[in-house]
């Protein structure tokens, strides 16, 4: 019953095509905390920035932008959050942790903020024209209906992971962002800047987090709502550990975890599912997550510089 | 480049200037905030004062909402303290509450009676005890496995918040409640008394207060309290003077969640008498503030929740009074919190400018 349901679901395009979408800012974020992650600073401030991102960028188009400008406001609006956080926690030393909450309740509190400062009386949230579906796509052999449902968003997503695998992996910047998250002194000994290095890595991430906040308000909705980023960032904490802090590992990572979420989200629907309460459904990505991280603990070859202060000189 | 200098010695003025300049930017920084939002800025800062603690009741509510804010607190500093970063006081807040209703419940039903008082003392303990356990899990993934608590903790928030929602739809539904999702209300008896008339404020507070001067002297006297400061100061150098870093870091995990249950408990036997799902706006985080702002210090927990609930208290009246939204309050907790981090670290180091 259950299994040929599941077959049933798993054997259609709706389901691929809810997997990508779920997925994207997923991997926007995942790859966000890779990058801050590899240079050895953890980013608690994902969940706030990427609230903030779907704010800045929705209120960018509200206010008449493109929804590229959109993007690239939160992009900036991420940015600008993890300088913040980059400079309190690499020069200044604090803890990386309680940064990163503070960082989060900042932001999200800031962007509830602004909206309530801008929108006063309001009980329909305003809506945005949202990023169109790729229609164009529709022709391709096998992928076509998938990848002609989604957005451009999408796409970006999925670009990024080569690129940031590239960067890491083949070029002197790359190498430099591992080296400050693996041995800071020996990278300082070098002759590369632990400091700068470190906190463009954080930017670079959270610049990212900002694009995953706003592919919510762009592309899967076209409005903004409270709670809507709805722990998303904290997943994307844990994922990047399963991913063993690898590019392709992290697209992998997402995808998995978003098509376990699609199919939980249809077998809520489908006739044995509906006699379980909704909420326990809703509980499922929270505890596959921590299931994740379980999985892989023992064996996570964890940066080794992760959540170490470095200052010159000191060992 | 800039480089940290340790201080040999903190000077006296910089620990009393440095929490007075974090509070300064903060306020001023808001002041932006309001600014923005088109109010005057010297009435919106009277009315925030004013509304936290410029009247008799003005301060009874203050001392109302500080009451589970000292608790989740002390969660928070006794559990930073050994390094165990215990990020869900929320769930575990919620979990005590729904622990001491169901416990409470139990009366008259089933033929069950035990004498109020007695009932009162197990709907405390079965709270402690359900705020405990849901942080063991925690605990236990991170000693067993290696699984980072802070990920855990944080997303066990959300399962209990579902959990709770499912409870309210289904198991512990109250029949009589018109749809909203909200359990069946304590009997009057396992209410906890006012201690000022015509205000929520309620003996909750003296629980809180004892619940802090406890802690302290834990801390302070005792060996476990001494073994949780060893393993947050230097886990590898506890292990090597023979302190047994896991169990502590289990048993700290303990005390922590059951002061967040604690705080759900007294929540419910003090204010709200039944549980819903928005019962706490978000105690459990800004525990890890007034954790954080009172240096992991119990005694300073009670002075800086004491603040915070300030803050929001008078954060609503100041929306009402000059139309600035409630936001507000919690920028300001949040901009208060990194704020006073700086101005920590500033006292312990010195900045140096280096070519």
């Amino acid at each position: 019953m259950m299994l040929a349901d599941l077959w049933q679901i798993v054997a259609s395009d709706a389901f691929w095509i809810a997997t990508l979408r779920i997925g994207t800012p997923l991997i926007f974020g995942v790859l966000g905390v890779l990058l801050c992650e590899r240079a050895g600073v953890l980013n608690l401030g994902i969940e706030g920035i990427m609230v903030a991102g779907a704010f800045a960028g929705w209120f960018a188009v509200y206010l008449g932008g493109s929804l590229w400008t959109g993007v690239l406001v939160a992009a900036l609006t991420g940015a600008a959050f993890g300088l913040l956080h980059g400079v309190l926690t690499v020069p200044l030393g604090l803890s990386q942790h309680v940064t990163g909450l503070g960082i989060t309740m900042a932001t999200t509190s800031l962007s509830y903020f602004a909206y309530r400062v801008s929108f006063p009386k309001l009980t329909e949230p305003p809506r945005i024209a949202p990023f169109a579906e790729l229609d164009f796509l529709l022709p391709v052999p096998v992928l076509g209906p998938v990848l002609g449902a989604q957005t451009a968003l999408t796409i970006l997503a999925l670009a990024l992971v080569p690129l940031i695998g590239y960067v890491l992996y083949r070029t002197p910047l790359g190498l430099a962002i591992r080296m400050v998250g693996e041995n800071p002194a020996a990278a300082e000994g070098a002759g590369v800047s632990v400091t700068a290095t470190r906190i463009g890595a954080i930017v670079g991430g959270s610049a990212l987090m900002g694009i995953a906040g706003s592919f919510l308000t762009l592309a899967a909705f076209n409005a903004f709502f409270f709670n809507m980023v709805n722990g998303r960032g904290w997943i994307c904490v844990a994922l990047v550990v399963f991913a063993s802090w690898r590019p392709g590992k992290a697209l992998l990572g997402a995808l998995l975890f978003a098509a376990f979420d699609a199919a939980q989200l249809r077998l809520q629907q489908s006739s044995v599912g509906g006699a379980v309460p909704y909420q326990w459904w809703l509980m499922v990505p929270y505890l596959l997550s921590i299931t994740a991280l379980v999985l892989v603990a023992r064996k996570a070859a964890y940066p080794q510089a992760l959540m170490k202060a470095y200052h010159r000189g000191e060992r | 480049m800039i480089r940290l200098e340790a201080r040999e010695q903190a000077s006296r003025t910089a620990v009393i200037v440095a929490p007075l300049a974090a509070i300064a930017f903060t306020l001023a920084a808001c002041g932006l905030l309001v600014l923005w939002a088109g109010a005057p800025i010297g009435r919106s800062f009277a009315a925030l004062i004013a509304g936290g603690f410029g009247s008799r009741f003005a301060l009874a509510e203050t001392l109302t909402r500080a009451t589970p804010l000292i608790l989740t607190g002390l969660a928070a500093a006794v559990a930073f303290r050994a390094r165990f970063y215990n990020i869900g006081a929320e769930g575990q807040l919620y979990l005590g509450a729904l622990a001491a209703v169901a416990v409470g419940g139990l009366h008259g039903g089933a033929g069950f009676t035990l004498a109020a008082p007695l009932l009162f003392i197990a709907m405390m303990i079965a709270a402690m005890l359900a705020g405990a356990l849901w942080l063991a899990i925690a605990a236990v993934l991170r000693t067993r496995l290696a699984v980072d608590e802070v990920v855990t903790t944080l997303l066990l928030n959300f399962v209990v918040l579902l959990f709770v929602s499912w409870m309210l739809d289904g198991p512990m539904k109250d029949p009589t409640a018109m749809g909203w999702p909200q359990s069946v209300a304590l009997i009057p008896e396992l209410e906890l008394s006012k201690l000022v008339e015509r205000s929520r404020l309620h003996t909750g507070l003296l629980i809180a207060l004892g619940a802090a001067a406890l802690l302290w002297a834990m801390l302070k006297f005792t060996a476990l309290g001494f073994e949780m400061r060893a393993v947050g100061a230097n886990s590898a150098a506890a292990r090597f003077a023979g302190i047994p870093v896991n169990a502590t870091v289990i048993k700290t995990a303990l005390f922590s969640g059951a002061l967040a249950g604690l705080a759900g408990a007294v929540e419910v036997a003090g204010r709200t008498s039944y549980v819903t799902l928005d019962m706490s706006p978000g105690y459990g985080y800004a525990g890890i503030v007034v954790a954080m702002l009172a240096a992991l210090n119990p005694l300073g927990v009670v002075l800086a929740a004491i603040f915070i609930a300030g803050m929001f208290v008078g954060a609503d009246s100041m929306s009402r009074a000059v139309m600035v939204p409630t936001y507000i309050a919690d920028v300001i907790v949040a901009v208060a919190l990194l704020a006073m981090l700086v101005a920590a670290q500033l006292v312990r180091f010195r900045v140096r400018w280096t070519a």
